[in-house]
């Protein structure tokens, strides 16, 4: 299937984020076309993670908007994010520890099951139809990301890289039409990162889902992305595709300079 | 080799989220409560039936409702007693005042208050966890005493705040012997078990331990926090109100309001720290094993063992191995009873084979 990119999605504009007296986002605009994927880079602290919080609505900022899907307002919250289909994976894996592989997954399609708490308790008619409807769904998703045999294995013995896998299962499970991805291959190894590389492209071509993702590796940023939002201490400093960006005598400077 | 899954693959989902997958497990299960309906009614003593068996029943049932909000949703609540109290003096004043209310209505009348109630003191849940959650049932845990001890109506002004449970019958039927309230006890306890394990396997359990795992996480996939934690706080107080009605009516028969105190309270939350947070089956091992603890180490004190320790010592012992089994439970093994269980089955699963 060839990849089509199409409107702009989400739009961003003059997004000003600050701690206290700590600035992290500084008046910042740019855009995210509908299946195309958004690469954000920038040094430690450049404010990538508060730029995706602000995105689904885990912050608020003091400033901008925020368009999505025509909509416009001025702060998201997560619950309504997650309601018009924006999903997520964290820079520390933020599964839930105490629950299995599949029951994490499961709960990506929370906001899909209809059944109230007394259907539940009698795991009756419907109640059982549903949980055997995504069940199946979610079965999907783990044959897609080959986790097939940890399926009943508790998260918190998983080691790191799987973790990060299963995040982006319970993240796909919401059928997410933009999915934000948190440095998804932090600390992994190569073989580890060519499989998270290869999902993900999977993800955005078969599934035609929307990315935006910050990365360090700027090999893997350059081989992927479509285009690139270059961060550094809560400004925009370029913003373009990857060719245009790593050739940026202020973007060389800022960040490629530093430590590549 | 007793416990062997080799072989039992699931043809479907349906088999695969069974509540016993294994079949060992399933028969097991089977002949337990074959055992608790069928054996125990007509074997066991009525001693055994009234102090034992029905008190066993009734603990578990309020372990587990405290089990569904701490163990799975995370909350951590000091109010089990005062829950339980509500319900008891709510069935109590429902059945009293409506004439000709059915017992089993009554019941769960007093279930649904205490349900309110326990809504309403979850409600700081929305803005603090952990110990100050825990202060704030706590205040709940007094305040709910006090009430019930202060205004004399609650318990029909009785003279000294002591109700007594009026005459249970359903349908015609009374149940009057030790043995026909064993019974009750353990239809309604086994019902409610098993929606509770429902509940657990199902979205609804799920968005509650996700909460306890990583609430900006669960929030992010849409799980409204708000909601989750209170229908926990409800659902979890319904089953400690039912265990407080049945703790009345089929337990003891007369209770008062200072019987529902804070010491209650710690002990169903010993019963769910020892059996297991977060499991149904804890839940049942915890009151068992805590109530059954003092009858054991009696029986140990009049054998040739219990002649070698001092009467000091002996008469303190039970407070002594609690404190030495709950400190070892929460640093060794945080999922109690159920999880030695389960190591146990793990280990019968390869015998005689080590590898
Ligand atoms: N919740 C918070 N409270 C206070 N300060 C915060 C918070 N979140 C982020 N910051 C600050 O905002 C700035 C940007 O942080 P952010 O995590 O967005 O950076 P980042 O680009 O994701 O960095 P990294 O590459 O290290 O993940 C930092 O100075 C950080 O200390
Ligand atoms: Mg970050």
């Amino acid at each position: 299937m060839a990849r089509v990119i199409g409107d702009v999605i989400l739009d961003l504009q003059n997004i000003s984020l600050s701690f206290g007296g700590v600035k992290a986002l500084t008046n910042i605009s740019f855009d995210v076309r509908e299946g195309e994927i958004r690469a954000i880079i920038g040094p430690n602290g450049a404010g990538k993670s508060s730029m995706l919080n602000v995105i689904n609505g885990v912050y608020h900022p003091q400033q901008g908007r925020i368009v999505f899907r025509g909509q416009e307002r001025r702060r998201m919250n997560p619950h309504e994010a997650a309601a018009q289909g924006i999903a997520r994976t964290f820079q520390n894996i933020a599964l839930f520890k105490g629950m299995t592989v599949l029951d994490n997954i499961m709960t990506g399609r929370n906001l899909m099951m209809r059944r109230n708490f007394l259907w539940n308790a009698l795991y009756w008619g419907p109640s059982r139809r549903e949980e055997i409807a995504h069940r199946k769904r979610v079965e999907e998703i783990i044959d897609f990301l080959e986790i097939q045999n940890i399926r009943k294995t508790p998260v918190g013995r998983l080691p790191y890289g799987l973790q990060k896998r299963v995040e982006l299962a319970r993240a796909l499970a919401a059928e997410p039409s933009l999915l934000l991805l948190d440095e998804p291959m932090a600390g992994m190894n190569v073989e580890e990162k060519q499989d998270m590389c290869r999902f993900i492209l999977d993800v955005n071509e078969q599934l035609g889902t929307t990315i935006v993702l910050i990365e360090h590796d700027m090999g893997v940023v350059m081989d992927i992305s479509d285009r690139v939002v270059v961060l550094d201490y809560g400004r925009k400093i370029g913003d373009g595709p990857p060719d245009e960006v790593r050739n940026d005598p202020v973007v060389i400077e800022a960040y490629l300079g530093a430590g590549h | 080799m007793i416990y062997r899954e080799a072989g039992q693959f699931k043809a479907s989902y349906e088999a695969d989220q069974q509540i016993f997958p294994i079949k060992q497990d399933r028969i097991v299960m089977a002949a337990l409560v074959a055992a608790a309906f069928l054996v125990a009614p007509w074997a066991a003593s009525e001693y055994w039936l009234q102090a034992v068996l029905t008190p066993v029943l009734v603990f578990a049932l309020a372990a587990l409702g405290l089990n569904l909000l701490t163990g799975y949703a995370g909350q951590l609540s000091l109010g089990t007693g005062a829950f339980m109290a509500v319900g008891a003096y709510a069935t109590y004043n429902f059945l009293l005042r409506l004439d000709g209310l059915p017992f089993l209505v009554g019941l769960v009348l007093g279930g649904l208050s205490a349900a309110a109630v326990g809504v309403v003191f979850g409600l700081p849940s929305l803005r603090i966890k952990g110990f100050y959650l825990a202060m704030a049932t706590l205040a709940a845990q007094f305040f709910i005493v006090w009430a019930l001890t202060k205004f004399p109506w609650f318990s029909n002004y009785s003279s000294s705040g002591i109700i007594t449970a009026q005459r249970i019958e359903i349908l015609g039927f009374a149940f009057d012997t030790p043995a026909r309230k064993y019974l009750l006890t353990l239809v309604i306890v086994s019902l409610l078990a098993l929606a509770a394990k429902n509940l657990a396997r199902t979205n609804t359990g799920r968005s509650w331990m996700a909460v306890r795992d990583m609430d900006v996480a669960a929030e992010v996939i849409g799980i409204p926090l708000m909601k989750t934690k209170l229908l926990a706080f409800a659902v979890s107080s319904f089953y400690c109100g039912i265990a407080g009605g049945l703790y009345a009516y089929t337990y003891l028969g007369t209770v008062e309001a200072d019987g529902f105190g804070l010491d209650l309270s710690f002990k169903i939350l010993f019963m769910i720290i020892i059996g297991g947070m977060g499991s149904v089956l804890g839940a049942f091992l915890g009151a068992a094993f805590i109530l059954l603890l003092p009858v054991g180490l009696n029986v140990l004190m009049h054998t040739s063992v219990g002649a070698l320790v001092p009467a000091t010592l002996a008469s303190n012992l039970e407070l002594i191995v609690f404190g030495v089994l709950i400190i070892f439970f929460l640093i060794v093994e945080p999922h109690g009873l159920t999880r030695l269980w389960q190591i146990g089955k793990e280990k019968l699963r390869l015998w005689p084979f080590p590898h």
